[in-house]
């Protein structure tokens, strides 16, 4: 059996060393995670390790990495405040709401919308 | 979740293929969609993502929060919480996620962090049980999320004006109530373009 077979079986709070609390507290379910490239990954959990390797690939939402990594969100917060500190990781915040007017944002989801239809 | 005979292998559903954003992607938002137990949420999330939906699961931590219907599920024991959840991307730059989650979750981490930030929620209802749906909009009046009422269509189910469904449901005249099948992805996204229509004329009411 492949060791993905094993993951769901972590209890959460040992991945983290006890920790419930991110580093920093700015991450949003959509805030898109990528990882920076030419870190090496020596010195990293298994968990830390998997993060970084799933997104090397390209970006992927924080709600995304903890269903691929079958973690807690809880979890992947405080994994990712952590990879984000030591420069394996970068984020973008969801939405740059200051730089934005939220009326622009809204008349762009709705155009998106209806070129669906 | 099942045991493989003679081995001590928990098996576990095949993980949905990862499926990377587009290189362009700037910009994330995100909408919930809610309602009460079996109101069509995960149905709703799978008729429009792009994605195969994807699930996380929370430990539950807090006291009085609440899981889902485990009716016909006796052996469930565990306390975790569950959120559904899907991806449409919007543009070379924009990408929508919606999420789905039952209103009894209010107390958990996890309906705080799908609450905050969100441009606003699609209430789902059912006819046979439209007074389910009323804890669900208390939530997000308390929260502050602007929300439109799509009523799934059941087979079967009651059919009201739409007068009568809203005195039912004790809408405001302003909110948007529509009808839609959860399963017709036209259906779900004139839903949404309802709601962001909705969304889009209260920021014009908003001072400058």
């Amino acid at each position: 059996m492949s060791g993905r077979r094993d993951r769901g079986l972590v209890r959460p709070y040992v991945v983290t060393n006890g920790r419930s609390e991110p580093t920093r507290n700015t991450f949003d379910l959509v805030t898109l995670v990528t990882a920076a490239s030419g870190r090496p990954n020596t010195g990293l959990t298994p968990e830390q390790r998997r993060m970084v390797e799933l997104c090397a690939h390209g970006s992927l939402s924080l709600a995304e990495v903890a269903a691929h990594l079958r973690l807690p969100v809880s979890v992947v917060k405080v994994l990712l405040g952590d990879l984000v500190d030591s420069g394996h990781l970068l984020t973008r915040a969801a939405v740059p709401r200051a730089q934005l007017p939220e009326s622009q944002l809204l008349q762009e989801v709705l155009d998106g919308l209806r070129a669906r239809l | 979740m099942v045991f493989a005979p003679g081995s001590e292998t928990l098996t576990l559903p095949e993980a949905p293929a990862v499926s990377y954003l587009g290189e362009g992607v700037q910009t994330a938002v995100k909408l919930l969609i809610t309602g009460h137990f079996a109101v069509g949420k995960t149905t709703f999330v799978g008729t429009l993502s792009e994605i195969e939906p994807l699930r996380t699961e929370e430990p539950m931590t807090e006291a009085g929060a609440l899981v889902d219907d485990l009716t016909g599920v006796p052996e469930k024991t565990t306390t975790t919480v569950a959120m559904d959840f899907g991806r449409l991307t919007l543009s070379q730059s924009l990408v929508l996620y919606l999420f789905g989650a039952p209103g009894q979750q209010r107390f958990t981490p996890l309906w705080r962090d799908m609450t905050l930030g969100a441009l606003g929620a699609l209430v789902l209802a059912d006819t046979r049980r439209l007074e389910h749906s009323f804890p669900v909009m208390d939530l997000l009046e308390e929260h502050g999320l602007p929300y439109a009422v799509a009523v799934n269509r059941f087979d079967g189910a009651p059919e009201f004006a739409e007068a009568e469904l809203r005195e039912a449901l004790d809408l405001l005249p302003s909110t948007p109530l529509m009808l839609c099948d959860a399963r017709d992805p036209a259906s779900a996204t004139r839903a949404l373009i309802s709601l962001v229509q909705y969304l889009l004329s209260r920021t014009d009411q908003e001072p400058a």
